[in-house]
């Protein structure tokens, strides 16, 4: 997030896009229901699906699933048309605008219609409501970025919020909702494949250097590695030989999952360390017991950079050992030598190489947490990103055009699936689904179909379902909800046993190596 | 020093002049009367400056002068708010920090010269040179029949029911027969009301038992509702409507029949509530409690564990009570601590089973003849390191690869990637931010 939570709450207009924050981050949903119900803010709510949150809203704007950039370039259209967009800003903090101009100037409100569904009206109101607000906050999460758009869709979101010089204010900016507790940590930590700690390029020298030095070696390598999608693909063609998973259930997470299986089977060797015995772990070769959070020490960063202290409260069972010091005694025994203390004596050497976090200690965020970029002990936090300039200077606006899903519905496959989580399940459901109340509130899996779709297949309310993709098949029950709209299905990928990965698309961002988990085409029929 | 706390005792006893009389400059007084005095001298605030400091000594500014006391305060902060920053205590009952102000419990009530009647702190501002007095005697007269009338309208069977003192037995049996509800009251020592009523020494006695009329509510997993203790102060409406904004519950029917419903006065389960369980951490009494509530020990060492909760990004900061090695309660760590001040989702509140799950795994495994079989530290970690060496020897660095996680610390991801980096020698490490 560019803001912080707390932030939302002054914000004059929030636009909400792709993101099921009631399901999904609850306790933020709190904070945008406030701002829009209590504090006199206009909350409009962009997504496919009539989501709980559309009930607080002053409007929602229902899209087809995957033409975001042809929404958002549609509200530039009516901000340059208009001309009602923040000059000033452009002018002193942005550049390409003329190329964004050019780009977004046959996004009329009727062409966009057209593509998205949204009615030219409410584009154009939109638009105007947003440019008049003092502070624009928007909020978004997977729905912008699982689509092979997805960093597309982020630039776009970015231009809407540079057009209406809504960065670098409180009560401002584009905020992603992070969706893993550490998610914006592990991130920040290196653990991507082009970057070291503090977003370090490894195939920049001055990084690799200063990281040799750090770590007393030599032969960092300069080259980019694979993101966890390409490692499957890469397994599955037998490039890659072993892999190594922390905490991680990708046999239930990961897109197209009939694939990823045999990919998976086709490693020489997997080792999966984790707290429980899970999908992953049943073609594992070695399982590794570790930790959960309420049994180490250590930081999480959250969804607004503010590292926090995660503090032991209990002991661990059996012979579990903390993910770290697993980690180490593999190092030493092969070789290089990987000692700390604690976990403080790890973090006192991220501060070393990460200059983002140089200023934090653990003694400092005793009490409360610090928005990263601190460099110094006595530097207080950043809570709002770009307050003055943008990391490159000024800001780049990206003149984007809108593609279609790499997926379309067609007479075989008529129907959009889009999944994501509910409220009482986590992810893979290795933790909630230990929980009996929790199992008790969301039990199984299902397909959440509009009244008008049912009654048209002649489905009712809990028939069993088999919903096919052209990837995979999985049966289930037919739910009928109002969220959903006509021609568009959703299902949650939690349950294992009907595991809405079997259907989904794996095709990527070419820049994110994000999967298509938002859009791909189905059928659905009642089970025989 | 001692003629300043006879003189209060003086005042106290002009006040309360149709229960004592004044002989030659003499005073007599019933123990628990006493008791009172001693407890205005040693426990609350110093009223005794109350009675013989007046005027301001600062001037124009905003100050607002309170048991004697002089505090500025910034226009539109209520009487509580400037006594609450000052550390000057004010019960509240229906009072919650974020929501609109309702004044209903009366319970805060404070004495403000010149006003007509007593004063509800919570919802009236502080003015300009306000003389305010927290527990003086008129105060404290009301606050007690507040206390004895919200005792006596429910099922508040702990030890503050009138009984003989000699007899425990006696008395537990005639709670079991009055009441008509044989479940003890699962916030016993952890009630507002029940410390309100030690507090201000309040006993039922001679006061009728309201019965209820609705039983209590156990179909779900995580909440249950006793609508015999509730006291109506409102706050789990408040913190439904106006904190979490689920608008799940609400004030329903009339009169003496009101009850706190949930949809047109249904289940929890079969309503829009979410399970939050807001409700339950503000509520001040024993009406909504968690289901573990009833597995705490009243007496086991207890520890509270400030930490960050492991579900999703928002990094809520949570209170984790642990007994016997076991986490038994989680709770927020509190309504002014970023970023969640104070609101939890089901997950935060009621999702922690796993961490003392039977299922976790205890010791490493090595798959042998197609089956994982416990083994030693020493033995799976030599796998490990041997398997990663040859095949890195035999196929080169980047035929390995690490999933890093987003569930584990900063610390371990900096490991997990310094170990690719630095040991594999390969930048194949990523994680599941994209899924």
């Amino acid at each position: 997030m560019t803001n912080t939570i707390g932030d939302i709450e002054t914000a004059d207009v929030i636009i909400v896009e792709g993101s099921n924050t009631t399901e999904n981050h609850p306790v933020i949903s709190t904070f945008i229901k406030r701002a829009a119900t209590l504090k006199g803010a206009t909350l409009i709510v962009i997504d496919p699906r009539r989501l709980k949150l559309t009930e607080s809203a002053d409007k929602w704007l229902r899209l087809q699933p995957g033409t975001d950039i042809a929404l958002i370039n549609g509200f530039m259209h009516v901000l340059i048309e208009e001309d009602i967009y923040d000059k000033k800003f452009v002018e002193t903090r942005t550049e390409g605008f003329e190329e964004l101009k050019k780009t977004v100037k046959k996004y009329t409100p009727e062409y966009v219609e057209k593509i998205t569904g949204v009615a030219a009206e409410d584009i154009v109101n939109t638009a105007r409501t947003f440019a008049a607000a003092k502070r624009g906050c928007i909020v978004y999460c997977m729905g912008i970025t699982q689509h092979t758009t997805g960093t597309d869709n982020v630039k776009s979101l970015a231009n809407l919020s540079m057009l209406c010089g809504d960065l670098g204010i409180p009560g401002g900016g584009v905020n992603p909702l992070r969706g893993q507790n550490n998610v914006q940590g592990a991130c920040d930590m290196g653990g991507l494949p082009n970057v070291f700690t503090a977003y370090q390029k490894v195939d920049g020298d001055d990084a690799r250097i200063k990281y040799e030095n750090a770590w007393d070696i030599t032969g960092l390598s300069p080259k980019p590695g694979l993101a966890v999608t390409e490692m499957v693909q890469k397994a599955g063609e037998g490039e890659l030989k072993a892999l190594y998973i922390i905490g991680e259930n990708p046999l239930v997470s990961d897109p197209d999952l009939n694939h990823a299986e045999k990919a998976f089977k086709n490693l020489d060797f997997l080792v999966v360390q984790d707290i429980f015995l899970t999908e992953t772990t049943a073609l594992a070769d070695v399982v590794l017991p570790s930790f959960c959070f309420a049994e180490k020490n250590g930081t999480f960063t959250n969804t607004e950079r503010r590292v926090q202290r995660v503090r032991k409260a209990v002991e661990a069972p059996g012979f579990a050992r903390r993910d770290w010091k697993i980690i180490c005694d593999i190092a030493n025994r092969m070789g290089y030598p990987m000692n700390y203390p604690n976990a403080n004596a790890i973090f006192e050497e991220i501060r070393l190489v990460t200059p983002s976090y140089a200023g934090i200690t653990w003694e400092r965020i005793e009490k409360e947490g610090i928005f990263w970029p601190c460099p110094t002990e006595n530097h207080p936090g950043t809570p709002v990103l770009h307050a003055k300039q943008f990391t490159r200077g000024k800001g780049l606006f990206h003149a984007i055009d809108h593609r279609d899903p790499a997926e379309m519905t067609d007479e075989e496959y008529p129907f959009i699936l889009t999944t994501g989580r509910l409220l009482f399940q986590y992810h893979t459901g290795t933790m909630t689904m230990k929980s009996a109340g929790l199992n008790f509130l969301a039990p199984e899996c299902f397909v959440e179909i509009s009244v008008n779709d049912a009654e048209r297949l002649g489905l009712e309310n809990g028939d069993l379902v088999d919903v096919v993709s052209r990837r995979g098949k999985i049966k289930t029950k037919a739910k009928i909800s109002p969220k959903a709209v006509d021609g568009t299905l959703f299902i949650p990928f939690h349950f294992a046993n009907a595991a809405a990965n079997r259907l989904t698309n794996a095709k990527l961002d070419p820049v994110a190596k994000i999967p298509e988990f938002k859009v791909c085409a189905i059928n659905i029929r009642k089970a025989a | 020093m001692f003629k300043d706390y006879y003189q209060i005792l003086i005042g106290i006893c002009k006040t309360k002049s149709q229960r004592y009389h004044k002989k030659n400059h003499k005073v007599h007084i019933d123990i628990k009367d006493f008791m009172e005095y001693l407890y205005f001298i040693y426990i609350c605030n110093p009223v005794k400056t109350a009675y013989f400091k007046r005027g301001n000594p600062m001037g124009k500014e905003n100050t607002i002068e309170i048991n004697g006391n002089h505090f500025s305060f910034e226009p539109g902060e209520t009487i509580l708010e400037v006594a609450q920053k000052n550390n000057i205590f004010i019960p509240t009952l229906c009072h919650l920090k974020g929501a609109t102000p309702t004044g209903s419990c009366r319970i805060c009530v404070v004495e403000v010269e010149g006003a007509r009647s007593l004063v509800a702190s919570c919802a009236a501002p502080a003015a300009r040179n306000m003389v305010v007095h927290t527990e003086s005697p008129e105060v404290i007269k009301a606050r007690r029949t507040i206390i004895r009338l919200l005792l006596s309208s429910g099922n508040h069977n702990c030890a503050i029911r009138d009984f003989d003192s000699k007899d425990w037995t006696q008395f537990q049996l005639r709670v079991l027969e009055e009441d008509g509800n044989e479940d003890l009251c699962p916030a016993w020592g952890d009630c507002k009301l029940q410390d309100l009523a030690y507090r201000y020494q309040v006993k039922t006695k001679g006061l009728p038992l309201s019965e209820c009329q609705y039983p209590i509510e156990k179909v779900n997993p995580f909440i249950i509702r006793d609508f015999s203790r509730c006291i109506l102060c409102g706050r789990c409406v408040q913190a439904c409507r106006e904190i979490q904004v689920n608008n799940a519950i609400d004030f329903g029917h009339r009169g003496a029949n009101t009850k706190i419903i949930a949809g047109t006065d249904v289940a929890l389960k079969d309503s829009d509530c979410v399970f939050c369980g807001q409700c339950v951490e503000v509520c001040p009494v024993g009406a909504l409690t968690s289901t573990h509530d009833l597995e705490l020990e009243r007496f086991a060492k207890t520890k509270k564990v400030r930490t960050t909760c492991t579900f999703c990004g928002v990094g809520c900061q949570v209170e984790m009570t642990v007994q016997n090695n076991k986490i038994v309660k989680m709770a927020s760590a509190g309504e002014d601590v970023a970023p969640n001040h104070g609101r939890l989702c089901v997950k935060g509140r009621y999702g922690f089973a796993f961490v003392g799950s039977p299922e976790r795994i205890t010791v490493p495994m090595i798959r042998k003849n197609g089956k994982l079989e416990g083994v030693t530290w020493d033995e799976a970690l030599d796998l490990v390191a041997s398997k990663f060496t040859g095949i890195k020897d035999e196929f080169g660095p980047d035929s390995l690869g690490v999933f890093t996680s987003a569930r584990i610390t900063n610390e371990e991801n900096y490991i997990a990637q310094k170990f690719t980096r630095a040991v594999l020698k390969t930048n194949n490490v990523d994680h599941c931010a994209r899924l």
